[in-house]
């Protein structure tokens, strides 16, 4: 952690949800996970798809009940949160969707899929100002003022996924969630998108949770990543750490299957196999600091192994 | 890993205006279902039909009443009994003459009895207009109709919309409480009601009320099921919408094609359960005409007068053939994987 230690905004503290509790099917989608989002950065959350990663981002939103531990925000315990402080707390923080054909309802208009949030918070007096709102936020996520009478299906993937951010803006909140907010979008795209989501954050001081799966693109958003699988959060670290120096051998097998665009480079990438029997030998593992916030999954031993493979 | 990550640069999208804009005029999706359902030639003849029909059902009222209809000249019963259709022009089977029962030769029964009226579509029995009762029928068959639909509206939609939206337990029971009242056959509720309330047009449509909705209340509940998934109700629900705002707002409206496609399926369900149960003395007590019942009575003097038979089948025939390929028609038009998107 950096020396000033910023504020937390958000802090989950041994989180866990499980589907189908005590019965033989159970599934551990959040297995004990802690981590804390500082106010104003971005925190990178990737692991292969199954790993938990959305369902950690709907349970911050109290989308889903956690089944143990708390979620705080801004200092307040929301685990348990119902009514209207549940609303205040959603006004704070927002979520962008994976898949922005599925995240607007098609027979709404543009305006009134962005507004819904200042409908429901009652944040606008009158017609003309939610009108006027709408057309702001239309503006900051670089659209066209006409469209607002449009409906979703006429728009490109990209220009879907901003009228989606426009949605999460529309209640000013703090904290957003952004969910995969560019897989399904073309590389090009892509890079638009990140590039909205990065000027907005600068502009309206914004904290982000960016969940992906794809490394590059985390890397460049991310302040801080952790590194998830079969719902566990096996190592946290600020994104150069991830990325250069990889303790845990998820991380290095997840890094060397990114591919290179290099021809010769590419050639001699060799895939580091991962063995995943490190997770289910049902030894005791912590998150240790093995370098100066930079925390990995381990027992004491791996973790002293670590240290010295770094060396 | 050399990736130039610092280099991005908005490719494209710069100039919004002259980029992005959409020069396709901005269709709603009913004007879109709108202009997919005029694609279909025989589902628009029928629309024009129903609103034709539903219009002359309601203005019929004025000058048709139910008592011209049921009333008969006691004393000119055999004066005015069993006349053929007689348009007045020689069209041959509508001027009026008919073979009468034993006869070789068709003779003219208007000039044998001194009859100076024409019957368009000929009378009964005992004398009485078919035409008008024909229209009596065709009312009490449409509002039959029309409170089906009202009844799959309100009862069917809000049933499954809520057991699919709460889920769990309360979605079980509710689901088996249909189960258990679907496999109750119609014909004993209907039977048990008339015990009841005495048969008539209420108690078809109470009838009606108990069962016709479970159909729609199943296709709701599973599309909110398939529905309440999606993405845009998670953010509907991130945003603090409450639950009913969720149903109006987000569920209602994106299964609107399913539950207009199940309507018109059950309409003409409901107006043959009706002619079915009058055509068993279930129904409408005499005297008055539903097409059900003028198809019964007549029945015995098929071979003899067809006229009367053929005339209310047509009717009925013809109601339901428009709203079954309107229906057909509405669910092409509503397809979602017909559309473009």
């Amino acid at each position: 952690m950096t020396e000033e230690t910023p504020k937390k905004l958000v802090e989950l503290k041994d989180l866990q949800l499980y589907f189908n509790k005590g019965k033989s099917n159970e599934v551990r989608a959040i297995d004990h996970v802690s981590f804390d989002i500082y106010e104003g950065e971005v925190f990178g959350l990737v692991g292969e798809s199954g790993s938990g990663k959305t369902t950690i981002g709907r349970t911050i939103l109290k989308l889903y009940e956690p089944t143990d531990g708390t979620i705080t925000f801004d200092g307040k315990d929301v685990t348990k949160l119902k009514g209207k402080q549940l609303s205040e707390f959603r006004k704070n923080s927002q979520m962008i969707f994976q898949d922005p054909q599925a995240s607007l309802n098609g027979r709404m208009k543009v305006r009134d899929i962005i507004a819904e949030g200042i409908d429901v918070n009652h944040l606008a007096k009158s017609n003309d100002e939610r009108n006027n709102r709408v057309q702001e936020l239309l503006d900051l996520v670089g659209l066209n003022k006409d469209h607002s009478s449009r409906y979703p299906h006429e728009f490109s993937g990209g220009q879907r996924q901003r009228i989606g951010i426009a949605r999460a803006l529309a209640v000013d909140p703090k904290f957003i969630i952004a969910d995969e907010p560019i897989s399904a979008l073309d590389v090009s795209i892509q890079a638009q998108v990140v590039n909205l989501m990065k000027e907005l954050q600068k502009k309206h001081s914004l904290t982000y949770l960016f969940i992906a799966h794809d490394l590059s693109m985390v890397k460049y958003i991310s302040d801080r990543i952790g590194v998830m699988h079969w719902g566990k959060l096996l190592e946290i670290g600020t994104a150069d750490a991830v990325y250069n120096h990889p303790l845990h051998p998820y991380t290095k097998s997840l890094l060397s299957a990114i591919p290179v665009p290099d021809p010769e480079v590419e050639s001699n990438r060799q895939h580091i196999d991962y063995d995943s029997s490190i997770e289910t030998d049902g030894k005791e593992r912590t998150m240790l600091e093995v370098n100066p916030g930079h925390f990995v999954l381990a027992t004491e031993e791996e973790a002293a192994a670590y240290k010295l493979e770094q060396q | 890993m050399a990736a130039n990550t610092e280099d991005f640069v908005i490719v494209g999208a710069k100039s919004s205006d002259a980029n992005e804009h959409i020069a396709k005029p901005a269709l709603s999706f009913w004007q879109d279902a709108w202009r997919r359902l005029k694609l279909n030639k025989l589902a628009v003849v029928s629309m024009w039909f129903l609103i034709f029909i539903l219009g002359f059902a309601i203005v019929s009222n004025i000058f048709v009443t139910q008592n011209d209809a049921n009333s008969f000249d006691s004393d000119n019963v055999g004066k005015y009994k069993n006349l053929p259709p007689k348009s007045g022009l020689p069209i041959p089977g509508w001027n009026g003459k008919i073979k009468e029962p034993g006869a070789t030769e068709s003779t003219d029964p208007y000039a044998n009895s001194n009859v100076k009226k024409n019957y368009l579509f000929g009378t009964d029995t005992i004398g009485r207009s078919l035409g008008k009762r024909v229209i009596v029928g065709l009312r009490i068959s449409l509002l039959v109709a029309i409170s089906a639909t009202l009844i799959d509206l309100l009862i069917g939609v809000s049933y499954g919309v809520f057991s699919g939206w709460k889920g769990g337990t309360i979605d079980v029971v509710m689901q088996r409480i249909i189960e258990i009242m679907s496999s109750v056959p119609n014909l004993i509720v209907v039977t048990m009601i008339g015990l009841l309330l005495g048969s008539g047009v209420t108690s078809i449509i109470i009838a009606i009320a108990l069962t016709g909705w479970l159909s729609m209340a199943r296709q709701v509940r599973n599309m909110t099921l398939s529905l309440k998934e999606r993405d845009y109700v998670l953010a509907a629900k991130s945003l603090g919408e409450s639950s009913t705002k969720i149903a109006i707002k987000h569920l209602i409206p994106n299964m609107a094609g399913t539950i207009i496609v199940q309507i018109m399926m059950t309409v003409p369900n409901a107006i043959m359960f009706e002619a079915v149960l009058s055509a068993i003395n279930l129904g409408v007590k005499p005297p008055t005409a539903s097409l059900g019942s003028l198809i019964s009575d007549a029945q015995s003097m098929l071979q003899f007068y067809p006229y009367q038979i053929l005339i209310p089948s047509a009717v009925l025939v013809l109601i339901s053939l428009a709203f079954i390929l309107l229906g057909d028609g509405l669910r092409d038009a509503f397809d979602p994987r017909a559309s473009e998107d």
